[in-house]
Protein backbone atom coordinates (compact mmCIF):
# COMPACT_ATOMS: atom_id res chain seq x y z
CA UNK A 1 0.00 0.00 0.00
CA UNK A 2 2.74 2.58 0.98
CA UNK A 3 4.60 1.13 -1.93
CA UNK A 4 1.58 2.19 -4.17
CA UNK A 5 0.96 5.11 -2.67
CA UNK A 6 4.93 6.00 -3.53
CA UNK A 7 4.18 5.63 -7.02
CA UNK A 8 1.18 8.15 -6.96
CA UNK A 9 2.99 10.73 -4.78
CA UNK A 10 6.11 10.72 -7.79
CA UNK A 11 3.18 10.21 -11.17
CA UNK A 12 1.39 13.17 -9.16
CA UNK A 13 4.30 15.32 -8.64
CA UNK A 14 7.05 14.14 -10.90
CA UNK A 15 5.59 12.33 -13.79
CA UNK A 16 2.37 14.33 -15.03
CA UNK A 17 3.79 17.86 -14.69
CA UNK A 18 7.42 16.84 -16.24
CA UNK A 19 5.55 14.87 -19.18
CA UNK A 20 3.44 18.51 -19.57
CA UNK A 21 5.86 21.09 -18.93
CA UNK A 22 8.57 18.91 -21.43
CA UNK A 23 5.90 19.21 -23.90
CA UNK A 24 5.20 23.01 -23.90
CA UNK A 25 9.43 22.95 -23.78
CA UNK A 26 9.51 20.39 -27.06
CA UNK A 27 7.50 22.58 -29.01
CA UNK A 28 9.22 25.75 -28.31
CA UNK A 29 12.85 23.74 -28.94
CA UNK A 30 11.41 23.05 -31.94
CA UNK A 31 10.89 26.44 -33.40
CA UNK A 32 14.04 27.44 -32.44
CA UNK A 33 16.16 24.56 -33.84
CA UNK A 34 13.88 24.73 -37.25
CA UNK A 35 14.91 28.37 -37.47
CA UNK A 36 18.41 27.87 -36.59
CA UNK A 37 18.95 24.78 -39.24
CA UNK A 38 17.20 26.79 -42.04
CA UNK A 39 17.73 30.53 -41.39
CA UNK A 40 20.81 29.39 -39.85
CA UNK A 41 20.72 32.11 -36.86
CA UNK A 42 20.13 31.33 -32.94
CA UNK A 43 16.61 33.44 -32.68
CA UNK A 44 16.45 35.37 -29.42
CA UNK A 45 13.04 36.53 -29.90
CA UNK A 46 11.86 32.52 -29.50
CA UNK A 47 10.58 33.59 -25.65
CA UNK A 48 8.74 36.39 -26.72
CA UNK A 49 6.92 35.42 -30.14
CA UNK A 50 5.54 32.77 -28.17
CA UNK A 51 3.96 35.49 -25.69
CA UNK A 52 2.82 37.06 -28.90
CA UNK A 53 1.10 34.04 -30.12
CA UNK A 54 -0.48 33.60 -26.36
CA UNK A 55 -1.82 36.96 -26.53
CA UNK A 56 -3.55 37.27 -29.60
CA UNK A 57 -5.28 33.76 -28.53
CA UNK A 58 -6.14 35.68 -24.86
CA UNK A 59 -7.70 38.35 -26.98
CA UNK A 60 -9.80 36.09 -29.22
CA UNK A 61 -10.38 33.96 -26.13
CA UNK A 62 -12.06 37.13 -24.65
CA UNK A 63 -14.05 38.31 -27.59
CA UNK A 64 -15.30 35.16 -28.12
CA UNK A 65 -16.21 35.03 -24.35
CA UNK A 66 -17.89 38.66 -24.48
CA UNK A 67 -20.08 36.91 -27.52
CA UNK A 68 -21.19 34.10 -25.64
CA UNK A 69 -18.87 31.34 -27.49
CA UNK A 70 -17.46 28.63 -25.64
CA UNK A 71 -16.50 25.02 -25.69
CA UNK A 72 -18.41 23.61 -22.54
CA UNK A 73 -16.18 21.49 -20.85
CA UNK A 74 -13.18 22.65 -22.98
CA UNK A 75 -11.17 26.10 -22.61
CA UNK A 76 -12.31 28.74 -24.79
CA UNK A 77 -9.16 29.21 -26.34
CA UNK A 78 -9.00 26.05 -27.90
CA UNK A 79 -10.97 27.98 -30.51
CA UNK A 80 -9.13 31.00 -30.40
CA UNK A 81 -6.12 29.39 -31.40
CA UNK A 82 -6.49 28.83 -35.31
CA UNK A 83 -7.41 32.28 -35.41
CA UNK A 84 -4.02 33.02 -33.44
CA UNK A 85 -1.79 30.91 -35.80
CA UNK A 86 -3.07 32.77 -38.72
CA UNK A 87 -2.19 36.13 -37.04
CA UNK A 88 1.08 35.01 -36.05
CA UNK A 89 2.18 33.29 -39.59
CA UNK A 90 1.52 36.88 -40.67
CA UNK A 91 3.38 38.65 -37.79
CA UNK A 92 6.44 36.44 -38.60
CA UNK A 93 6.12 36.84 -42.78
CA UNK A 94 6.30 40.19 -41.70
CA UNK A 95 9.23 40.37 -39.18
CA UNK A 96 10.90 38.64 -41.68
CA UNK A 97 9.88 40.41 -44.92
CA UNK A 98 10.91 43.81 -43.04
CA UNK A 99 13.67 42.51 -41.10
CA UNK A 100 15.41 39.15 -41.11
CA UNK A 101 15.13 38.85 -45.25
CA UNK A 102 17.72 42.31 -45.37
CA UNK A 103 20.49 40.15 -43.39
CA UNK A 104 19.77 37.45 -45.23
CA UNK A 105 19.77 38.70 -48.40
CA UNK A 106 23.01 40.10 -47.79
CA UNK A 107 24.19 36.90 -46.58
CA UNK A 108 25.37 38.39 -43.07
CA UNK A 109 27.24 36.36 -40.96
CA UNK A 110 25.14 34.31 -38.37
CA UNK A 111 26.10 36.37 -35.42
CA UNK A 112 24.71 38.93 -36.69
CA UNK A 113 21.33 37.43 -37.30
CA UNK A 114 21.36 37.05 -33.75
CA UNK A 115 21.56 39.96 -32.22
CA UNK A 116 18.99 41.37 -35.42
CA UNK A 117 16.83 39.02 -33.53
CA UNK A 118 17.30 40.27 -29.76
CA UNK A 119 16.27 43.26 -31.62
CA UNK A 120 12.88 41.57 -32.66
CA UNK A 121 12.54 40.44 -29.05
CA UNK A 122 12.73 44.05 -27.91
CA UNK A 123 10.23 45.03 -29.90
CA UNK A 124 8.14 42.36 -29.53
CA UNK A 125 8.36 42.44 -25.57
CA UNK A 126 7.23 46.19 -25.44
CA UNK A 127 4.34 45.67 -27.93
CA UNK A 128 3.16 42.65 -25.99
CA UNK A 129 3.32 45.00 -22.54
CA UNK A 130 1.75 47.79 -24.66
CA UNK A 131 -1.31 45.77 -25.50
CA UNK A 132 -1.98 43.58 -22.68
CA UNK A 133 0.12 44.60 -19.39
CA UNK A 134 3.27 42.45 -17.90
CA UNK A 135 0.62 40.94 -14.89
CA UNK A 136 -0.36 37.57 -15.10
CA UNK A 137 -3.24 36.47 -16.52
CA UNK A 138 -5.43 33.35 -16.55
CA UNK A 139 -7.72 32.60 -19.54
CA UNK A 140 -8.45 28.97 -18.58
CA UNK A 141 -12.01 28.22 -18.38
CA UNK A 142 -14.26 25.20 -18.69
CA UNK A 143 -13.77 21.93 -16.71
CA UNK A 144 -10.57 22.40 -14.61
CA UNK A 145 -9.95 18.57 -13.63
CA UNK A 146 -9.89 15.76 -15.01
CA UNK A 147 -9.23 13.73 -11.80
CA UNK A 148 -9.21 15.37 -8.62
CA UNK A 149 -7.02 14.45 -5.84
CA UNK A 150 -10.39 13.94 -3.83
CA UNK A 151 -11.89 11.79 -5.88
CA UNK A 152 -8.91 9.74 -6.88
CA UNK A 153 -8.25 8.57 -2.74
CA UNK A 154 -11.90 7.99 -2.71
CA UNK A 155 -11.66 5.81 -5.67
CA UNK A 156 -8.71 3.97 -4.96
CA UNK A 157 -8.90 4.46 -1.01
CA UNK A 158 -5.13 5.24 -0.91
CA UNK A 159 -3.48 7.96 0.90
CA UNK A 160 -2.06 10.23 -1.60
CA UNK A 161 -4.33 11.43 -4.62
CA UNK A 162 -3.88 11.87 -7.96
CA UNK A 163 -4.93 15.12 -9.87
CA UNK A 164 -4.81 15.30 -13.54
CA UNK A 165 -5.68 18.47 -14.85
CA UNK A 166 -7.93 18.92 -18.31
CA UNK A 167 -4.75 21.12 -19.31
CA UNK A 168 -2.27 18.88 -18.67
CA UNK A 169 -3.84 16.40 -20.89
CA UNK A 170 -4.67 18.68 -23.60
CA UNK A 171 -0.90 19.81 -23.83
CA UNK A 172 -0.02 16.22 -24.11
CA UNK A 173 -2.53 15.29 -26.24
CA UNK A 174 -1.93 18.44 -28.55
CA UNK A 175 2.00 18.49 -28.64
CA UNK A 176 1.69 15.20 -29.76
CA UNK A 177 -0.54 15.21 -32.61
CA UNK A 178 0.74 18.46 -33.69
CA UNK A 179 4.38 17.11 -33.36
CA UNK A 180 3.36 13.87 -35.39
CA UNK A 181 1.98 15.86 -38.30
CA UNK A 182 5.05 18.00 -38.16
CA UNK A 183 7.94 14.86 -38.80
CA UNK A 184 5.56 13.09 -41.32
CA UNK A 185 5.10 16.67 -43.05
CA UNK A 186 9.43 16.38 -42.68
CA UNK A 187 9.54 13.30 -43.80
CA UNK A 188 7.34 11.81 -46.01
CA UNK A 189 6.02 15.27 -48.17
CA UNK A 190 8.30 16.60 -50.86
CA UNK A 191 7.95 20.25 -49.59
CA UNK A 192 8.96 18.63 -46.44
CA UNK A 193 12.29 16.84 -47.69
CA UNK A 194 13.14 20.07 -49.75
CA UNK A 195 13.40 22.04 -46.02
CA UNK A 196 15.53 19.46 -44.81
CA UNK A 197 17.78 19.53 -48.65
CA UNK A 198 18.30 23.07 -47.59
CA UNK A 199 19.03 22.63 -44.27
CA UNK A 200 21.63 19.97 -44.79
CA UNK A 201 23.52 21.44 -48.01
CA UNK A 202 22.16 25.02 -48.94
CA UNK A 203 24.54 24.66 -52.15
CA UNK A 204 23.17 21.57 -53.47
CA UNK A 205 19.69 22.63 -52.75
CA UNK A 206 20.20 25.51 -55.19
CA UNK A 207 21.51 23.56 -57.61
CA UNK A 208 18.77 21.03 -57.60
CA UNK A 209 16.34 23.61 -58.33
CA UNK A 210 14.85 23.91 -54.68
CA UNK A 211 13.63 27.54 -54.12
CA UNK A 212 15.15 29.31 -51.15
CA UNK A 213 12.36 31.72 -50.91
CA UNK A 214 9.52 28.95 -50.41
CA UNK A 215 11.23 26.74 -47.94
CA UNK A 216 11.72 30.35 -45.32
CA UNK A 217 8.45 31.20 -46.35
CA UNK A 218 7.16 27.72 -44.89
CA UNK A 219 9.69 27.48 -42.22
CA UNK A 220 8.52 30.73 -40.54
CA UNK A 221 4.88 29.81 -41.29
CA UNK A 222 5.67 26.46 -38.87
CA UNK A 223 7.69 28.67 -36.80
CA UNK A 224 4.21 30.85 -36.42
CA UNK A 225 2.31 27.43 -35.49
CA UNK A 226 4.79 26.35 -32.83
CA UNK A 227 5.26 29.48 -31.18
CA UNK A 228 1.75 30.18 -30.72
CA UNK A 229 0.57 26.74 -29.82
CA UNK A 230 3.28 25.82 -27.74
CA UNK A 231 2.66 29.21 -25.91
CA UNK A 232 -0.86 29.04 -25.60
CA UNK A 233 -0.75 25.89 -23.61
CA UNK A 234 1.57 26.96 -21.65
CA UNK A 235 -0.56 30.00 -20.93
CA UNK A 236 -3.44 27.48 -20.32
CA UNK A 237 -1.64 25.06 -18.02
CA UNK A 238 0.43 27.55 -15.75
CA UNK A 239 -0.32 31.18 -16.83
CA UNK A 240 -0.04 34.13 -19.17
CA UNK A 241 3.04 36.61 -17.66
CA UNK A 242 4.95 37.90 -20.50
CA UNK A 243 7.86 37.81 -18.36
CA UNK A 244 7.91 33.71 -17.87
CA UNK A 245 7.90 33.59 -21.43
CA UNK A 246 11.57 35.76 -21.57
CA UNK A 247 12.63 33.20 -18.89
CA UNK A 248 11.80 29.74 -20.66
CA UNK A 249 14.11 30.65 -23.19
CA UNK A 250 16.98 29.61 -21.38
CA UNK A 251 15.51 25.45 -20.68
CA UNK A 252 14.11 26.04 -23.91
CA UNK A 253 17.49 26.61 -25.88
CA UNK A 254 18.58 24.19 -23.59
CA UNK A 255 16.10 21.51 -24.84
CA UNK A 256 17.49 22.71 -28.65
CA UNK A 257 21.14 22.08 -27.85
CA UNK A 258 20.86 18.95 -25.43
CA UNK A 259 19.08 17.29 -28.87
CA UNK A 260 21.50 18.49 -31.29
CA UNK A 261 20.93 21.77 -32.27
CA UNK A 262 19.27 21.77 -35.96
CA UNK A 263 17.51 18.20 -35.45
CA UNK A 264 13.93 18.58 -34.85
CA UNK A 265 13.29 15.11 -33.31
CA UNK A 266 16.22 15.47 -30.96
CA UNK A 267 14.69 19.33 -29.95
CA UNK A 268 11.69 17.07 -29.15
CA UNK A 269 12.92 14.26 -26.66
CA UNK A 270 15.57 17.46 -25.41
CA UNK A 271 12.06 18.90 -23.88
CA UNK A 272 11.37 16.26 -21.88
CA UNK A 273 15.01 15.65 -20.82
CA UNK A 274 15.26 19.14 -19.50
CA UNK A 275 11.60 19.18 -18.04
CA UNK A 276 12.05 15.81 -15.98
CA UNK A 277 15.65 16.67 -15.08
CA UNK A 278 14.48 20.20 -13.68
CA UNK A 279 11.61 18.86 -11.93
CA UNK A 280 13.66 15.73 -10.29
CA UNK A 281 16.27 17.53 -8.84
CA UNK A 282 13.82 20.61 -7.79
CA UNK A 283 11.25 18.15 -6.42
CA UNK A 284 11.38 17.45 -2.60
CA UNK A 285 11.56 13.49 -1.76
CA UNK A 286 11.11 13.43 2.05
CA UNK A 287 7.68 12.08 1.96
CA UNK A 288 8.30 9.68 -0.88
CA UNK A 289 10.56 8.30 1.73
CA UNK A 290 8.43 8.33 4.34
CA UNK A 291 6.39 5.79 2.49
CA UNK A 292 8.85 3.31 1.23
CA UNK A 293 11.61 3.47 4.45
CA UNK A 294 10.70 2.06 7.78
CA UNK A 295 9.55 4.34 10.11
CA UNK A 296 13.20 4.54 11.82
CA UNK A 297 14.97 5.65 9.03
CA UNK A 298 12.58 8.22 7.92
CA UNK A 299 14.23 11.61 6.65
CA UNK A 300 14.75 14.54 8.65
CA UNK A 301 15.08 17.01 6.07
CA UNK A 302 13.15 17.99 2.92
CA UNK A 303 15.47 15.85 0.46
CA UNK A 304 15.54 18.31 -1.89
CA UNK A 305 18.46 18.41 -3.89
CA UNK A 306 17.73 21.96 -4.99
CA UNK A 307 15.33 24.91 -4.14
CA UNK A 308 12.57 25.50 -6.88
CA UNK A 309 14.10 29.04 -7.03
CA UNK A 310 17.18 27.57 -8.54
CA UNK A 311 15.52 25.32 -10.83
CA UNK A 312 16.76 27.79 -14.27
CA UNK A 313 20.46 26.62 -13.27
CA UNK A 314 19.35 23.20 -13.97
CA UNK A 315 18.66 24.04 -17.24
CA UNK A 316 22.07 26.19 -17.64
CA UNK A 317 24.40 22.99 -16.09
CA UNK A 318 23.12 20.65 -18.55
CA UNK A 319 23.54 23.22 -21.18
CA UNK A 320 27.06 23.84 -19.73
CA UNK A 321 27.71 20.20 -19.50
CA UNK A 322 26.39 18.89 -22.97
CA UNK A 323 28.11 21.91 -25.02
CA UNK A 324 31.22 20.84 -23.28
CA UNK A 325 30.82 17.02 -23.72
CA UNK A 326 28.35 16.65 -26.67
CA UNK A 327 28.16 19.74 -28.73
CA UNK A 328 26.56 18.04 -31.04
CA UNK A 329 23.75 16.63 -28.71
CA UNK A 330 22.84 13.66 -27.21
CA UNK A 331 20.72 12.05 -29.65
CA UNK A 332 22.00 10.34 -32.77
CA UNK A 333 20.30 10.66 -35.87
CA UNK A 334 19.13 13.01 -38.84
CA UNK A 335 19.43 16.89 -38.42
CA UNK A 336 16.71 18.58 -40.40
CA UNK B 1 28.09 25.22 -83.23
CA UNK B 2 28.58 23.10 -80.02
CA UNK B 3 25.31 22.17 -78.10
CA UNK B 4 26.75 23.60 -74.80
CA UNK B 5 29.44 26.36 -74.87
CA UNK B 6 31.03 28.85 -73.06
CA UNK B 7 32.94 31.08 -74.92
CA UNK B 8 35.87 33.79 -73.90
CA UNK B 9 34.76 33.55 -70.51
CA UNK B 10 36.54 35.99 -67.98
CA UNK B 11 35.91 36.46 -64.60
CA UNK B 12 36.30 35.47 -60.82
CA UNK B 13 35.07 35.33 -57.36
CA UNK B 14 32.98 38.97 -55.86
CA UNK B 15 35.20 41.84 -56.35
CA UNK B 16 38.49 39.72 -56.50
CA UNK B 17 40.96 38.78 -59.10
CA UNK B 18 40.18 37.46 -62.48
CA UNK B 19 40.25 33.43 -61.72
CA UNK B 20 39.44 32.50 -65.29
CA UNK B 21 40.46 34.61 -68.76
CA UNK B 22 38.79 34.20 -72.06
CA UNK B 23 38.56 30.54 -71.25
CA UNK B 24 36.29 28.49 -74.21
CA UNK B 25 34.86 25.24 -73.03
CA UNK B 26 32.46 23.44 -75.61
CA UNK B 27 30.87 19.49 -75.46
CA UNK B 28 28.34 17.90 -77.69
CA UNK B 29 25.77 15.54 -77.02
CA UNK B 30 27.18 11.73 -76.89
CA UNK B 31 30.44 13.34 -76.03
CA UNK B 32 32.81 13.42 -72.96
CA UNK B 33 35.22 16.48 -72.55
CA UNK B 34 37.60 16.37 -69.96
CA UNK B 35 39.09 19.68 -68.12
CA UNK B 36 42.59 19.11 -66.74
CA UNK B 37 45.27 21.53 -65.80
CA UNK B 38 47.45 22.03 -62.14
CA UNK B 39 45.40 22.66 -58.90
CA UNK B 40 43.94 26.04 -58.96
CA UNK B 41 43.97 26.28 -62.71
CA UNK B 42 40.58 27.53 -62.37
CA UNK B 43 38.83 24.30 -63.73
CA UNK B 44 36.26 24.48 -60.99
CA UNK B 45 36.08 28.01 -61.46
CA UNK B 46 35.39 27.63 -65.18
CA UNK B 47 31.95 24.94 -63.97
CA UNK B 48 30.61 26.92 -61.70
CA UNK B 49 30.84 29.92 -64.35
CA UNK B 50 28.99 28.00 -67.18
CA UNK B 51 26.46 26.76 -64.62
CA UNK B 52 26.17 30.39 -63.43
CA UNK B 53 27.28 30.73 -59.64
CA UNK B 54 29.85 33.12 -60.51
CA UNK B 55 28.95 36.16 -62.46
CA UNK B 56 31.08 36.85 -65.77
CA UNK B 57 32.88 40.12 -66.76
CA UNK B 58 32.46 39.22 -70.18
CA UNK B 59 31.85 36.44 -72.49
CA UNK B 60 29.01 34.16 -73.39
CA UNK B 61 27.33 30.42 -72.55
CA UNK B 62 24.79 28.93 -74.75
CA UNK B 63 23.04 25.85 -74.84
CA UNK B 64 20.96 24.71 -77.69
CA UNK B 65 21.61 27.86 -79.64
CA UNK B 66 19.90 29.48 -76.97
CA UNK B 67 22.02 31.88 -74.69
CA UNK B 68 21.70 31.86 -70.88
CA UNK B 69 24.11 34.02 -69.53
CA UNK B 70 21.66 35.93 -67.84
CA UNK B 71 19.58 33.06 -66.72
CA UNK B 72 20.59 31.96 -62.52
CA UNK B 73 21.33 28.61 -61.50
CA UNK B 74 18.54 27.48 -60.82
CA UNK B 75 17.03 27.88 -63.84
CA UNK B 76 20.23 26.72 -66.03
CA UNK B 77 19.39 23.44 -64.06
CA UNK B 78 15.62 23.61 -65.74
CA UNK B 79 17.03 23.88 -69.17
CA UNK B 80 18.61 20.40 -68.71
CA UNK B 81 22.06 21.10 -67.15
CA UNK B 82 23.34 19.18 -64.30
CA UNK B 83 25.79 19.67 -61.91
CA UNK B 84 27.61 17.86 -59.70
CA UNK B 85 30.41 19.76 -57.49
CA UNK B 86 33.77 19.14 -56.39
CA UNK B 87 33.09 19.05 -52.89
CA UNK B 88 29.21 18.74 -50.72
CA UNK B 89 27.87 16.92 -53.63
CA UNK B 90 25.47 14.89 -51.45
CA UNK B 91 22.93 15.63 -48.87
CA UNK B 92 24.36 13.93 -45.99
CA UNK B 93 21.69 13.64 -43.62
CA UNK B 94 19.51 12.21 -46.04
CA UNK B 95 18.92 8.98 -46.76
CA UNK B 96 20.33 7.31 -50.65
CA UNK B 97 16.81 6.97 -51.70
CA UNK B 98 15.91 11.30 -50.53
CA UNK B 99 19.15 12.55 -52.41
CA UNK B 100 17.50 10.70 -55.33
CA UNK B 101 14.00 12.36 -54.78
CA UNK B 102 15.59 15.94 -54.52
CA UNK B 103 17.55 15.86 -57.48
CA UNK B 104 14.29 15.06 -59.11
CA UNK B 105 12.86 18.55 -57.27
CA UNK B 106 11.91 19.92 -60.29
CA UNK B 107 10.41 17.46 -62.35
CA UNK B 108 6.55 17.06 -62.39
CA UNK B 109 4.66 13.40 -61.69
CA UNK B 110 5.80 10.72 -60.96
CA UNK B 111 9.93 10.27 -61.16
CA UNK B 112 9.74 6.38 -59.68
CA UNK B 113 10.98 5.15 -62.86
CA UNK B 114 13.78 7.69 -62.97
CA UNK B 115 14.80 6.23 -59.69
CA UNK B 116 14.59 2.49 -61.01
CA UNK B 117 17.17 3.34 -64.12
CA UNK B 118 19.54 4.72 -61.54
CA UNK B 119 19.28 1.65 -59.27
CA UNK B 120 19.42 -0.52 -62.74
CA UNK B 121 22.56 1.89 -63.33
CA UNK B 122 24.06 1.70 -59.52
CA UNK B 123 23.10 -0.94 -57.85
CA UNK B 124 24.78 -0.71 -55.22
CA UNK B 125 22.38 2.16 -54.04
CA UNK B 126 19.11 0.32 -54.39
CA UNK B 127 20.65 -2.14 -51.55
CA UNK B 128 21.56 0.86 -49.86
CA UNK B 129 18.77 3.19 -50.43
CA UNK B 130 17.34 3.69 -46.86
CA UNK B 131 21.07 4.78 -45.58
CA UNK B 132 21.74 7.60 -44.98
CA UNK B 133 24.52 9.05 -47.06
CA UNK B 134 26.58 10.31 -44.53
CA UNK B 135 27.45 6.95 -43.53
CA UNK B 136 28.47 5.77 -46.88
CA UNK B 137 32.07 5.02 -48.36
CA UNK B 138 33.37 7.67 -50.57
CA UNK B 139 33.20 5.56 -53.73
CA UNK B 140 29.58 5.11 -52.59
CA UNK B 141 28.80 8.28 -52.06
CA UNK B 142 30.05 10.07 -55.44
CA UNK B 143 27.62 7.47 -57.01
CA UNK B 144 24.77 9.05 -54.94
CA UNK B 145 26.09 12.73 -56.43
CA UNK B 146 25.82 11.34 -59.74
CA UNK B 147 22.70 9.53 -59.63
CA UNK B 148 21.34 13.10 -57.81
CA UNK B 149 22.15 15.02 -60.93
CA UNK B 150 20.90 12.28 -63.20
CA UNK B 151 17.81 12.42 -62.13
CA UNK B 152 16.26 15.34 -63.96
CA UNK B 153 17.49 13.65 -67.08
CA UNK B 154 19.85 16.73 -67.97
CA UNK B 155 21.03 16.99 -71.28
CA UNK B 156 24.33 18.21 -69.92
CA UNK B 157 26.21 16.86 -66.98
CA UNK B 158 28.89 18.60 -65.43
CA UNK B 159 31.35 16.69 -63.12
CA UNK B 160 34.06 18.03 -60.89
CA UNK B 161 36.42 15.56 -60.03
CA UNK B 162 33.60 12.37 -59.95
CA UNK B 163 36.57 10.08 -59.21
CA UNK B 164 37.84 11.91 -56.02
CA UNK B 165 39.26 9.89 -53.32
CA UNK B 166 37.78 6.75 -54.44
CA UNK B 167 40.19 3.46 -55.22
CA UNK B 168 41.28 2.44 -58.73
CA UNK B 169 38.93 -0.43 -59.33
CA UNK B 170 35.70 2.22 -58.02
CA UNK B 171 36.98 4.54 -60.68
CA UNK B 172 37.11 2.01 -63.22
CA UNK B 173 33.43 1.16 -62.36
CA UNK B 174 32.59 5.27 -61.54
CA UNK B 175 34.33 5.61 -65.64
CA UNK B 176 31.93 2.75 -67.03
CA UNK B 177 28.82 4.69 -65.51
CA UNK B 178 29.99 7.79 -66.98
CA UNK B 179 30.60 5.80 -70.29
CA UNK B 180 27.16 4.69 -70.06
CA UNK B 181 25.38 7.99 -69.42
CA UNK B 182 27.42 9.20 -72.04
CA UNK B 183 25.38 6.72 -74.38
CA UNK B 184 22.03 7.99 -73.61
CA UNK B 185 23.05 11.15 -75.53
CA UNK B 186 24.01 12.89 -72.95
CA UNK B 187 27.04 15.74 -73.16
CA UNK B 188 29.42 15.04 -70.32
CA UNK B 189 32.06 18.13 -68.74
CA UNK B 190 34.46 16.91 -66.59
CA UNK B 191 37.07 17.87 -64.44
CA UNK B 192 39.52 15.40 -63.47
CA UNK B 193 43.24 14.65 -61.58
CA UNK B 194 43.32 11.23 -62.47
CA UNK B 195 44.27 12.94 -66.34
CA UNK B 196 45.36 9.80 -68.32
CA UNK B 197 41.89 7.58 -67.72
CA UNK B 198 40.36 10.52 -67.83
CA UNK B 199 41.52 11.29 -71.41
CA UNK B 200 41.42 7.28 -72.46
CA UNK B 201 37.72 7.69 -71.93
CA UNK B 202 37.20 11.36 -73.34
CA UNK B 203 36.21 12.01 -76.40
CA UNK B 204 37.89 15.91 -76.15
CA UNK B 205 40.28 17.53 -73.41
CA UNK B 206 41.22 20.88 -72.42
CA UNK B 207 44.46 21.39 -70.41
CA UNK B 208 44.00 24.93 -68.43
CA UNK B 209 46.57 26.59 -66.84
CA UNK B 210 46.20 30.20 -64.80
CA UNK B 211 42.68 30.20 -65.83
CA UNK B 212 43.04 30.03 -69.64
CA UNK B 213 42.92 27.75 -72.39
CA UNK B 214 46.77 26.13 -72.72
CA UNK B 215 46.02 22.78 -74.94
CA UNK B 216 42.99 21.29 -76.58
CA UNK B 217 42.32 18.70 -79.15
CA UNK B 218 41.02 14.88 -78.88
CA UNK B 219 41.95 13.08 -76.13
CA UNK B 220 44.38 10.71 -78.07
CA UNK B 221 45.92 13.49 -79.80
CA UNK B 222 46.55 15.50 -75.91
CA UNK B 223 47.46 11.75 -74.20
CA UNK B 224 50.20 11.53 -76.96
CA UNK B 225 51.23 15.58 -77.13
CA UNK B 226 55.09 15.27 -75.52
CA UNK B 227 54.44 18.89 -74.04
CA UNK B 228 51.06 18.06 -72.17
CA UNK B 229 52.99 14.62 -71.64
CA UNK B 230 55.81 16.05 -69.94
CA UNK B 231 53.82 18.78 -67.64
CA UNK B 232 50.38 17.46 -66.65
CA UNK B 233 50.51 13.12 -67.03
CA UNK B 234 53.93 13.17 -64.82
CA UNK B 235 56.27 11.57 -68.05
N1 LIG C 1 34.92 30.65 -53.38
C1 LIG C 1 36.08 31.22 -53.74
N2 LIG C 1 36.33 32.51 -53.42
C2 LIG C 1 37.48 33.12 -53.79
N3 LIG C 1 38.44 32.52 -54.48
C3 LIG C 1 38.27 31.24 -54.84
C4 LIG C 1 37.08 30.52 -54.48
N4 LIG C 1 37.17 29.27 -54.97
C5 LIG C 1 38.35 29.21 -55.60
N5 LIG C 1 39.02 30.38 -55.54
C6 LIG C 1 40.34 30.67 -56.11
O1 LIG C 1 40.26 30.47 -57.50
C7 LIG C 1 41.43 29.84 -57.98
C8 LIG C 1 41.05 28.66 -58.83
O2 LIG C 1 40.34 27.74 -58.04
P1 LIG C 1 39.59 26.48 -58.64
O3 LIG C 1 38.83 25.87 -57.54
O4 LIG C 1 38.86 26.88 -59.86
O5 LIG C 1 40.83 25.57 -59.03
P2 LIG C 1 40.83 24.12 -59.65
O6 LIG C 1 41.47 24.22 -60.97
O7 LIG C 1 39.49 23.51 -59.61
O8 LIG C 1 41.82 23.39 -58.65
P3 LIG C 1 41.75 21.93 -58.02
O9 LIG C 1 42.34 21.00 -59.00
O10 LIG C 1 42.63 22.05 -56.81
O11 LIG C 1 40.33 21.62 -57.68
C9 LIG C 1 42.27 29.48 -56.77
O12 LIG C 1 43.35 30.38 -56.70
C10 LIG C 1 41.36 29.68 -55.60
O13 LIG C 1 42.06 30.24 -54.52
MG1 LIG D 1 38.56 22.08 -58.48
Amino acid sequence: MDFLNAIILLLNYIFVPALTYGSQLALGAIFVTIIYGILRFANFATGDMMAFGTMVTILITWYFQSIGISLGVLPTALLAIPFAIFFMIGYMLFVDKFVFRYYRVNKSPPVQLAMVSIGVMFVTQAVVRIIIGPSDRRFFDGEKFIIKAGEFKEMTGLNEGLAIKSSQVLTIFITLILVSILFWFLNKTKTGKSMRAYSDNEDLALLSGIDPKRVVMITWIIAGILATIGGALYGLDKSFKPFTYFNNMLPIFAAAIVGGIGNPFGAFLGGYVIAFSEIFITYAYKKFFMYILPESMEPETLVQLLSTDYKFAVSFSILVIVLLYRPNGIFKGKVL
Amino acid sequence: MAFFEGVKMTGGYGTGPDIINSCSINVNRGEIVSILGPNGAGKSTAMKALLGLINLKSGSIAINGKDISKLSPQDRVREGISFVPQTKNVFAGMSVEENLEMGAYLREGDYQNIIDEIYELFPILKEKRNQLVGELSGGQRQQVALGRALMIKPSVLMLDEPTAGVSPIVMDELFDHIIKVKRTNVAILMVEQNAKQALNISDRGYVLVTGENRYSGTGKELLNDPRVRSSFLGG
